[in-house]
């Protein structure tokens, strides 16, 4: 694997390939690296990854076939059904982890240990292969086996508690993020183990806790209390990210923006252009006018000059809509967003003129779906465009028959037997 | 006693040998009154049917009983016009006219379905042949032994090793027939009470038939592999087959399919060490290795009664079971259980058990209830009770000859 | 200490404020060598970012800042003197990637864009993360995550579906793309170590904040759905969401999928008769009656702690999690067993815990080692140990003032 040529339309990681063993939980992050180029192998248990039955489905339909949530985070992938707890199931893929670079896993810790598939056995077969296993809260320590779900791992990482009205539950993201989040840290966790590799030529275990990840997303709340003993509470639209009550969200006309009043250098221009714009509706008071944005400090500054501030710009926002306000402060440089959909953004003008998105094509349902393309753009290995999600099995007969030269009569004994 | 569920249904039944009364059977079962339409002269080539029983002759089987309990029984003489005449009100008074013979019969004697939709303009005509009422072969004579060797039973019935087949014992496509026939004409007569139209029912016994091989006609279409006779092996399912027990005859039926099953089962026959012996760890290598399997279980299943390794394998959720003969039938507590079969009184051949159908339904019985019908035995009953004759008309029909 | 997984990496680090650092912070985390380049005049915003030591904003007071930066190194520099300008491209030389995420255009007004870059080394790799990507109409817009995550459908996303958003917490793109950058880069270096070329890599937060939304926009463009705040209901549970326990704003999480953990969960709370009724019975009952369910299951869960409801159903299979604040966050058993947070003695604010990544690779340690740097902490060995400078070279350099 050290010398491998390759031209630039494989993608960065052209040579390489992926054993895909996820569930929901992991499903993203062989998605990336498909996108990147590597081969990734679905590995689906005969009749397909449970993942299959997750909404939203095509035109409402739940088939197998149509799960949009599996069509979504398993394109670009091949398939080929196996069922690795059986004897033929761990003699074939003990056969493809010879193959392999990477495989990534999901299972209840230590599942894949028991099964004589854990990492100090497949390294046996294979001591470059780089094991990724993710799972809510790591391989080890006392939450391991812990029953879990999406929502749990952002519970128990301190994003709810902070997330949502004062006066109501906790809250989550309406479309699951934890899942996604521990995707995307398995992929940095296996590209690093990777580097690795390259240079030593040993493989290693990576070991993502999905909820560990998603920690990050309550930014300074920790120290708060390691530090001040503050525990940050739910504001609803004001928060307390800067050390006071701040508003985040601002009606307007048809909605509601998205602005973020910050002190110091970090919000001074965006607060003066803001003011300046005002100032050309004749909404500015000669009090704004005057403020020393530079060094006005949010932290320190009195809540009556927070209200002062918030109530006039409150007012300006209200004559406008959601269309002006964006257009208006892409010009004038404030930062400043519209509370978008997934239909605004479906029209965004900005994607369309970068080529973000892939259009797909959906023989099977007659139909070109459109799909979030290339995650990161690089000019001499760019992401791959992204193709369809692989059908139940698909790739049964390129890896079974043409790569490991079985027989089409072993697939059909395999089959009744409930291998594949 | 309850009401059944097809009650009130009315049959006129020509039919006679197996696959046409079987059909028959179904709805007879399911409490249609179903009237059975022979002639003294010519009865029925299955009344002679084995076994027979009482004083034994030619009306004396066992199994014509059997395959007609609940039918009553008329006799007609159809070359007499005055009999053709009671048909026809049998026609005029049905819901249905069932019949088997060769294609062309019917309409010999005058019993066509243009004829019969003059008399009776919403009657169901349900017709089971061996290839059916159109095409070039369709006049051909058949039975059920030729049948299931055009239709393909019989190339698939045997040991690969050796060169001839052996066939599937009785007369395999009158028992795959009968089931689909009975669903379409209930299928039939569902549409009849919705729209008021009947229809004719072309059955072809060879077309039924094949439904039960579709796979193998899919592989062939598709792939052009020729389904070939492989003993008691399966493509996939290994060990798979019948193994010799102790006693006389005795064998017990065993599949593995999965690794589960087949770690369980090495477990029971304390070969632990086959988990990892490379000829049978995976199960590509039993497949392999399958005909070597086979006698090494033998050699663990012929020290043991059958009733024994059923029970055990049954016990760890492996398929294991009797290859039952008919005394083990008759006595099987699951069957006996179910009440599968009915003992019923015959007045000739004394009581004796008649086949139940493979299925119950919660609120409406379809047990046997009365053994098949003596020749004739409702010739009367039918005239006057359901044809509604008059004690005159109806014995004057009798001395003009109608009935045999 | 043992070898780190990316040790060797070297990274000329432009980033500042979240999205930038935070993808640095991965490399650093990792082993590779991060220098931070900032001016002494005008640092990383987020160098000031509550919570600061004493609540006084100072360069090398906030501890975020330093969770955010641990492992890095920090070199000041004047860019606006023609000799700092010198000095970053000798540093472009040393590095094997640029990383940045101002304002498209700044680092090209700089001299400092990918063509510049590549004339000083040609096997550079540059990492630009921006809001909306370099190119496009919007490229120039002005974003910081609380903006950012409404233009990506986020806050949308937040909140009860009878109010409006309640926006996540947090900046919330800033967080979705930084993994995603660093193993980008991982990925640019493995091309560059097998082909000898680098490359340029462009990061739009926007985008690759969309693909956490993937099913949305698939279920929009193909269903023409607009996907909605749901609360914390979904559609393949019930119960799903947070219930409020004992104490105050103490909560619990509990999801029940299926019949088996429903049985168990009625037990647990001990059989109450609302339970067994009628509108509860099914899946599909307990979806349609959610509100009043969850209703119902908190005056259960409100006479426990979270931490009892937990152990109550993880013992019996269900899913259910305290609601953490950051005190809990801080205690969790968990996260001290797999030593999360490392306590790191930071020059001016003392000892703080410092995140580490959310992964542990078997041979290669990763995490915190050093806090984030104070500014310029590191000028000196930068200067001398990596760019190989004299002692009258950096000295000349201090008293022109290009390390302000």
């Amino acid at each position: 694997m050290t010398n491998q040529k390759q031209d630039k339309n494989m993608g960065a990681l052209g040579p390489y390939r992926v054993l895909d063993l996820t569930d929901e939980k992991g499903f993203l992050c062989g998605r990336l690296m498909a996108d990147l180029g590597a081969e990734v192998i679905k590995i689906e248990p005969p009749g397909g990854d449970p993942g299959r039955s997750l909404p939203p489905f095509y035109k409402d339909d739940p088939h197998p076939e149509k799960s949009l949530y599996y069509l979504a985070y398993n394109a670009s992938k091949k398939s080929i059904t196996l069922d690795i707890e059986t004897t033929d199931g761990q003699d074939i893929f003990k056969k493809l982890v010879k193959t392999a670079d990477f495989v990534i896993e999901s299972y209840r810790p230590g599942h894949m240990d028991n099964l004589g598939l854990g990492y100090e056995d497949l390294s046996r077969i294979n001591p470059r292969v780089v094991v990724t296993s993710i799972s809510p809260f790591g391989q080890t320590g006392p939450y391991r086996n812990f029953h879990s779900f999406d929502l749990l791992c952002s519970a128990m990482s301190g994003h709810m508690f902070i997330t949502g009205d004062p006066d109501r539950a906790p809250l989550h993201i309406s479309l699951p993020q934890a899942y996604l989040l521990g995707s995307a840290e398995a992929l940095m966790a296996t590209m690093a183990a990777h580097y690795y590799r390259r240079k030593t030529g040993l493989g290693q275990h990576a070991d993502v806790a999905i909820r560990d990840a998603m920690i990050k997303t309550t930014v300074n709340t920790v120290p708060m209390w390691e530090y001040k003993n503050e525990i940050t509470k739910r504001g609803g639209v004001f928060w307390t990210l800067r050390g006071e009550k701040q508003r985040v969200l601002w009606p307007c006309k048809d909605g509601a923006v998205s602005f973020g009043m910050h002190g110091g250098g970090f919000g001074a221009k965006t607060n003066r252009e803001l003011v300046k714009w005002m100032d050309s509706e004749g909404m500015a008071s000669d009090f704004l006018k005057t403020i020393d944005w530079e060094n006005l400090d949010m932290e320190t500054a009195t809540p009556e000059l927070y209200n002062e501030l918030s109530d006039a710009i409150l007012r300006f926002f209200q004559t406008h809509t959601k269309k002006e306000l964006a257009r208006e402060a892409l010009d004038r440089g404030v930062m400043l967003s519209p509370v978008q959909t997934v239909a605004d953004i479906s029209e965004s003008t900005q994607l369309e003129a970068r080529d973000f998105w892939d259009e797909v094509e959906h023989w099977d349902l007659n139909v070109r779906i459109r799909y979030p393309g290339a995650f990161i753009q690089i000019t001499e290995t760019p992401c791959l465009k992204t193709t369809r999600a692989p059908h139940i099995g698909e790739h049964n007969e390129d890896i079974y028959i043409r790569e490991l030269k079985m027989t089409s009569e072993e697939l059909a004994i395999l089959s009744g037997a409930r291998v594949i | 006693m309850c009401r059944q569920a097809l009650e009130g249904v009315k049959i006129a039944d020509f039919t006679w040998a197996a696959a046409g009364p079987l059909t028959m059977s179904y709805l007879a079962h399911g409490g249609a009154t179903v009237v059975k339409i022979e002639s003294g002269t010519r009865s029925g080539a299955s009344r002679s049917f084995p076994p027979r029983g009482g004083e034994g002759g030619m009306i004396s089987s066992m199994m014509f009983s059997n395959d007609n309990s609940d039918k009553l029984s008329i006799s007609i003489n159809m070359k007499n016009p005055r009999g053709v005449e009671v048909a026809k009100k049998l026609v005029l008074w049905a819901d249905v006219v069932a019949e088997n013979f060769r294609p062309g019969t019917m309409e010999k004697w005058g019993l066509g379905y243009a004829e019969l939709k003059k008399i009776n303009p919403s009657i169901i005509m349900f017709r089971s042949s061996a290839r059916g009422q159109t095409g070039p072969d369709s006049k051909v004579a058949e039975n059920g032994i030729t049948l299931q060797s055009l239709t393909g039973f019989t190339s698939l019935t045997g040991y690969p090793d050796k060169n001839d087949p052996t066939p599937p014992w009785g007369a395999y496509t009158d028992l795959t027939a009968p089931a689909l026939g009975a669903v379409m004409l209930i299928g039939a007569l569902d549409y009849r009470a919705k729209t008021g139209k009947g229809q004719c029912l072309d059955l072809s016994q060879l077309e039924a038939g094949l439904q039960f091989l579709a796979p193998a006609i899919l592989d062939y279409h598709v792939n052009h592999l020729c389904a070939r006779r492989m003993g008691n092996a399966s493509s996939y399912g290994v060990p798979h087959g019948v193994y010799r027990c102790s006693g006389n005859d005795r064998w017990c039926a065993i599949a593995i399919f999965d690794d589960r099953e087949w770690k369980a089962f090495c477990r029971i026959m304390d070969k632990p060490e086959w988990l990892d012996d490379p000829r049978f760890a995976t199960a590509i290598a039993r497949k392999k290795n399958e005909s070597e399997l086979d006698h090494l279980i033998n050699e663990w299943t012929v020290k043991h009664p059958v009733e024994e390794i059923m029970n055990l394998l049954q016990d760890n959720n492996i398929s294991a079971g009797i290859v039952e003969n008919s005394a083990d039938i008759l006595n099987d507590p699951q069957i006996k259980e179910r009440q599968f079969f009915e003992k019923l009184e015959h007045p000739h051949l004394g009581s004796f058990f008649h086949h139940g159908v493979g299925f119950r339904l919660s609120k409406t019985p379809c047990n046997p209830r009365t053994p098949g019908p003596i020749l004739g035995q409702h010739t009367e009953h039918v005239c006057r009770e359901l044809l509604g004759l008059g004690k005159d008309e109806y014995e004057n029909l009798v001395d003009a000859g109608a009935f045999t | 200490m043992s070898k780190q997984a990316l040790e060797g990496v070297k990274v000329a680090d432009f980033t500042w404020v979240a999205a930038g650092p935070l993808t640095t912070n991965y490399l650093a985390q990792c082993g590779a060598t991060v220098v931070k380049i900032e001016s002494i005049t005008k640092p990383d915003g987020i160098r000031t970012f509550p919570p600061n030591k004493d609540n006084q904003a100072g360069p090398n007071r906030s501890l975020l800042f330093s969770m955010e930066n641990a492992n890095k190194l920090s070199m000041t520099l004047n860019l606006k003197h023609p000799k700092g300008l010198e000095l970053v491209k000798r540093l472009v030389a040393w590095a094997d990637i640029v990383a940045e995420n101002y304002r498209p255009g700044t680092m090209e007004r700089w001299g400092l864009g990918y063509e510049d870059l590549k004339k000083i080394n040609p096997s550079i790799i540059m990492f630009s993360s921006s809001a909306q990507g370099q190119t496009g109409p919007d490229a120039g817009m002005g974003a910081t995550g609380i903006t950012l995550q409404s233009l990506s459908g986020f806050t949308h996303l937040t909140g009860w579906p009878d109010r409006d958003p309640a926006p996540p917490w947090g900046a919330y793109t800033d967080l979705t793309a930084p993994a995603f950058g660093a193993a980008a880069l991982m990925a640019a270096l493995d091309y560059r170590d097998r082909t000898g070329k680098g490359q340029y890599l462009d990061l739009s937060q926007y985008e690759a904040g969309l693909h956490y939304l993937s099913p949305a926009i698939l279920d929009y463009h193909v269903n023409g759905r607009v996907a909605g705040r749901t609360g914390n209901a979904q559609p393949y549970a019930a119960p799903h969401g947070v219930y409020r326990c004992s104490g105050e704003e103490r909560w619990c999480c509990i999801a029940v999928f299926n019949e088996k953990e429903w049985t168990a969960f009625r037990q647990i709370m001990g059989e109450p008769g609302w339970a067994k009724e009628e509108r509860f019975s099914t899946f599909l009952k307990r979806k349609k009656n959610e509100a009043e369910l969850n209703a119902l299951v908190e005056t259960w869960t409100s006479r426990h702690s979270p931490e009892d409801v937990m152990a109550m159903l993880q013992e019996k299979g269900i899913s259910a999690g305290v609601v953490k604040n950051a005190q809990d966050i801080y205690e969790d058993p968990q996260l001290k067993e797999r030593e999360f947070f490392k306590k790191l003695d930071h020059p001016e604010i003392g000892p703080l815990s410092h995140r580490s990544v959310g992964f542990k690779l078997s041979r290669t340690p990763c995490g915190p080692i050093r806090p984030g740097p104070c500014l310029g902490e590191h000028t000196e060995q930068v200067c001398r140990e990596f760019l190989g400078m004299s002692d009258e070279e950096f000295v000349d350099l201090i008293t022109d003032g290009v390390f302000e």
